[in-house]
Order: structure tokens, then sequence, then C-alpha cells
């Protein structure tokens, strides 16, 4: 993992100190609410229905044990006891007083954290596949790169003032578990044809009132070559883009009214103008980067483990969520863990000070002390070996952490809505809730098989309900929650941005709608089709029939 | 009718104004202004800075109970979120 050096320690310690100081400005009336907010947003805390919530950067969706440990020592000592892991890899407390905010900062500088970049019109906080360093038929662990443009990004002082927040996700397998086609700019590591490493370039997906899927602006950059092309398109962007309208500022507006070839030009022509050398990273700073990722020591085993297969066997609790949980790893004889943070019927994506203090445990005993976070708001163990699956298994299960419903119909993404964000129309949880046990059962679940539904309180699309397979947006009707669907998004490899079904159902309405859908599909999949296959082979208007039909 | 809300500056915790022009918790306590009235009394609360922020009218009917098109949005507030009954308001009894 990476470790601070000296600089990044310092710049962390001094905007706490700066931080501490601007609050105590605004306790003093000293600062007025208008002057504080864009100062309390540059460290990553908003002011919600409830309380204020702030927003901690987990870079990459990568923690230590010892990291999760303080987080979830903070959730006790400043908030409620649990905290919300959101869809950039990133947590949310949702109830620390102000003037416990520049201590809370104070105690996870002590562990390499901070909310440095999680708010505002910046470079945000990077994220990536989450199986980084662990999958198979990975090109290389793509933690580097997003390092390194975690360093160059900081506080870069010609692009803090962007004209709208910029995200970035990149990606080293074919298989995209980091959604990159609708972040800002994505970006995909590969090998080409003459075997050399580089990126696909994908600019302008986003997801908001305005959806689009990026598109490919380069087929191949030279991985040494990242930063300055990066600053190239950021510059184009930062010169071009409209400040003039706030709904109409990101890149990807921007990239659509000039067309893709067009604004490729321009970056092209913005990175030859510029001396690439005085931004990209010299070798040796790329190498010495590049040795924080190591990967760790793995034991030489055997493929298969008679242990798991024989606990598999007995216990057949345990056989489901082998199944459904765990995913192939790089190294003979292991496997990554995907910890749900989806029991049936509870919050997507929050966890309690136990439950992270649980997952520290057993990711320092099992995991090389690696957790990650999922973009689709669970945990991961990236390198468990199988012989402890069973041992890790029943310690999740004691801490109510083992629902095997990775990737399935209770696998919901869903945004804080109305409960607690003061942006949202409607609820979003109620509706996660209740989809997740009216599908409670664990076998009905795996039958379905991969259906991902993503839920947003709101427009601006949080909860990715654009690529949702199932995609449920709230809006207000006269001051009702009504919630309106779309079908056949993906935010994976072969993104798509969901088609709206109909008109709005009430609350009381989607759940019925759901089950018609997956109902539906169950009847006519054909062999191994997931949903997303048979809606797009059979066509939105029969799902929209079978969705409207009458009861 | 109106009430003036907010949240408190140093926590954040949702607070209405009384008719003693103090902040309370309680929404029951809430001092009810006829509608043309608001202006001038959010425009007073409005220079407490030190003590609130992000302070705005709600709407309240003859009953003194919320209404209007935020009802959802305020009546979570009152309460805290409706998906923890553990936390907020609601969590404390009488409200």
């Amino acid at each position: 993992m990476y470790r601070y050096d000296e600089f990044d320690a310092t710049m962390v310690a001094e905007r706490v100190e700066q931080f501490r100081g601007q609050v105590a400005r605004r306790l003093s009336g000293d600062l007025t609410e208008d002057q504080f907010k864009p100062l309390r947003l540059m460290n990553g805390l908003y002011l919600q229905l409830h309380a204020y919530m702030l927003r901690v950067a987990i870079p990459y969706g990568t923690l230590s044990s010892k990291q999760m440990r303080a987080l979830a020592e903070a959730s006790r000592k400043y908030d409620k006891g649990y905290a919300h892991f959101t869809t950039r890899q990133n947590l949310q407390y949702n109830w620390p007083a102000l003037v416990d905010v520049p201590d809370l900062l104070d105690d996870l500088a002590k562990v390499e954290m901070h909310a440095i970049q999680t708010s505002g019109n910046c470079i945000r906080n990077v994220t990536s596949d989450q199986y980084a360093g662990a999958a198979q038929g990975e090109v290389e662990d793509p933690r580097i790169w997003c390092e390194v443009i975690r360093q160059w990004s900081t506080f870069h002082p010609e692009f803090s003032y962007l004209p709208r927040k910029f995200k970035i996700a990149v990606t080293a397998c074919d298989h995209d578990r980091a959604a990159v086609k609708v972040h800002d700019i994505g970006l995909r590591l590969y090998k080409n044809d003459a075997g050399e490493t580089g990126f696909e370039v994908m600019v302008g997906g986003g997801l908001g009132r305005t959806p689009y899927i990026g598109q490919t602006i380069r087929k191949f950059l030279p991985k040494d070559h990242l930063l300055s092309y990066l600053e190239a398109i950021l510059r184009v962007y930062n010169l071009q883009g409209r400040r003039d309208n706030m709904y109409k500022a990101r890149i990807k507006i921007l990239l659509n009214a000039k067309g893709a070839d067009d604004f490729a030009s321009l970056v092209e022509k913005e990175w030859a103008a510029m001396d690439a050398k005085d931004v990209d990273l010299p070798a040796d700073e790329i190498a010495r980067i590049r040795d924080y990722f190591a990967a760790p020591e793995f034991e030489p085993l055997p493929e298969t483990s008679a242990g798991l297969d024989s606990n598999s066997t007995k216990n057949k609790a345990f056989g489901r969520w082998v199944r459904t949980n765990t995913h192939g790893h790089r190294a003979p004889g292991y496997a990554i863990v995907n910890i749900s943070l989806k029991p049936i019927g509870g919050i997507p994506g929050d966890a309690s000070d136990a439950q992270m203090d649980a997952v520290a445990d057993i990711a320092e005993q099992h995991s090389f002390d690696e957790i990650r976070v999922t973009h689709e708001q669970n945990l991961v163990l990236p390198h468990v070996k199988k012989d402890d699956l069973y041992a890790v298994y029943l310690a999740l299960e004691a801490a109510e952490l083992a629902t095997a419903n990775i990737g399935l119909v209770s696998d919901i993404i869903a945004c804080p809505g109305l409960d607690y964000c003061s942006l949202a129309n409607t609820r979003s949880i109620p509706i996660a809730q209740r989809i997740s046990e009216r599908f409670a059962d664990l076998g009905v679940q795996e039958d379905i098989g991969e259906l991902k539904i993503k839920i947003s309180g709101c427009i601006n699309a949080c909860g990715h309900h654009h690529v949702g397979h199932i995609g449920i947006l709230g809006v207000d009707k006269k001051g009702e929650e009504f919630y309106q669907i779309t079908l056949g998004g993906s935010g994976a490899e072969d993104a798509s941005i969901g088609e709206i079904a109909g008109r709005g159902l009430s609350s009381g309405e989607v759940v019925d709608a759901v089950e018609k859908l997956v109902g539906y599909y169950r009847e006519n999949r054909q062999d191994t089709e997931r949903f997303l296959d048979t809606y797009r082979r059979l066509g939105a208007e029969k799902f929209k029939e079978a969705l409207y039909a009458a009861a | 009718m109106k009430a003036v809300t907010g949240n408190r500056l140093s926590d954040g915790a949702v607070v209405y104004l009384t008719n003693e022009d103090q902040w309370t918790e309680k929404f029951a306590n809430a001092a009810r202004f006829v509608t043309e009235d608001g202006p001038d009394v959010l425009a007073a609360a409005q220079t407490r800075s030190a003590e609130i922020a992000d302070v705005y009218l709600i709407d309240i009917d003859e009953e003194g109970a919320l209404s209007g098109r935020a009802v959802v949005r305020e009546t979570i507030r009152t309460l805290g979120p409706s998906v923890r009954p553990d936390l907020g308001y609601q969590a404390g009894g009488e409200l």
C-alpha cells in the first residue's frame, strides 16, 4: 500500500490546522455561512438535512486494517456508531458536529487519511477496480496510476477551480468493475498488439440529469505519458467548459457539443504544444510508486483446497456464499472475498463501528492487512487463502456480514436519498429495503442471477440509476414520492444508459413492478442469459408491457 | 402559515425559532407566523449568522402541522431518518 512521505504528511497536517482556524472563525461569527461554505466543502464537509456530513477520501478504495479501525473509532467518538460507504469508494459520517470536525480530521490524519478532494470543483478522489492487484488477467496494478494521478491532482493550482467537479476512474482488466465509461475520464490499461502497455482514454461519460457514455478520444496512450495527456484534457476543459450554467458545466457537455473527434483534436493540439517531460513523471519516480503496490508474498499453494470443498458440501449456506461472494484470484490457492453491505432489509452501504472493526481484524489475519471499498457499496478482502475461506465466512457471519448476494437482486446501490440528503426529492433506502425483503430467499436470488438494481432519490443520480439493469429514479409529484423505472442500463464494459419505461409509479407500486420485470425475465430467459441479456434480446417493448400489465 | 427552521451552526441539528426568539429542537415549540410576516421574520433570523446555518421558512397548516410540497422532507427533518427510528428526535420521545 502507498505510505505517506514527508510531503503528504505535512500537507495533510497543515490542511487540518488551516480548517481548524476557519471553523473557529465561523463559530465566532467572523465568517458568514456564505464565506464559510466553499471552505468547508473543500474539506469534504456538507450540511445535510439533520446534521453535517463529512465525506472521507479512501484513495482508489484501498484501506489498511489500521485505517479501518480509525474510521470505526471516529464513528464512535464523533458520530453515532456507524458510517456509510459510497459509490465513489469513500466513506461518509452522517452526524459529526462542526465543532468536532477538526479533531476528527486530526485523528484521521494520524492514519494517513483526510477529506481532501471529496467535494468542490476539483479533480476528485480517483476510483479504481476493487480487485486491483488480485484480479486474474490484470495488465498491472491500476492503483499505481491512481496514485500517480492523486499526487499530480492534489491541490493542483491550475485545476482547483474547474467549471465543475471532475471524476477519473482507472481499470486494468477487460471486465470493467470501476464503471470507467461513466466518468469524466475513464482509463483502461491494456497491452496493444505490439505488447506495449498503455491506456485507452475515454472522456465525457457521466450520469446526472444529462447521462452520457464516455467516448474514446485516444485508442492507445503510452502509459508513461499519462499525466501530460490528462493535463492537456483538463486544460481544454478548464478553458472551454461552460461556467455560465452549472447544469452544462461538466466535460460531457463540452465533448458532446464539439463532437468527440473535434474534442480529441483540441486535446492533441494542446498536448503537442506542451513540454510533456515537464509534466510526466520520470521513470524512477514511477518505479518508486510502483514499489508501494508490490504484490504481497503469496504462499505457493495448490489451486484447490480440500478443506474448502468439504466445508462447502457440509455447510450449504457456506457453499452458496462461496459461489456468490468469492471470486477467482491471480495467485493459485487464493480467492477474492466480497463482503456484502446489503443485508436483507438493511441500508445499502452502512456499516456499524463493530462491523468495521470486525472487517479490520479479519483482513489483518487473513488478507495481508488489506481491505477495499467497491463502487457498489460493498467491501472486499482481496487476498484470502482458499483454506481460510471457511474461517473468514464464520467470522463474517458472526458480524452479520455474510449475506450471499453479491451481484444479485438485493445487492442494490441506493443513494442516501431524502432520509439524509438535502438535494433529494424522494427516499431511496426504503425502496431498496422493500425490494430486498421481497426477494429475501437467497436461493431464488441465485436463480435469478446477476441483476443490478440502482436507485437515486433525485436526478443527480448518485445512485447510478441510469446504468442499472433496472434503474429507479425518485421524482417529486406535488409533494408525493413517485418513482420512474429505467431499463437496460449497464455501467460495465458493455455500458449503456437505461431507457425510461413509462409513467412513474407510487412508492407502493415499485416493488410489485420490479417483481413483474423479474418474473417476465425468468419466464423468457434462454440458457444462461442474465436479465440484461434477455432485455437486450427481446427489446424494451416486451418488458414495458410486462411492467404495466394489469395485475 | 409559516415557521422558521434551520440547522444549528455548532452541530447542524435541526432547530426552529420560538416565540421567545430562541432556537428549539422541538417542532411543537416552534413559533407560527401568518404567511405575510414570513419574509420579515426570516430576514431577522438570517442576521443571526453565528447561531444558525441555512435558515428558511416552512409551510404550516391552520392546526400547526407541517404542510405544503416539502412535507415529506420537513417531516423527516423533524423526526430523523425514516430508516433509522433509533436516531434523530424521534428516538427521544416527545417532539
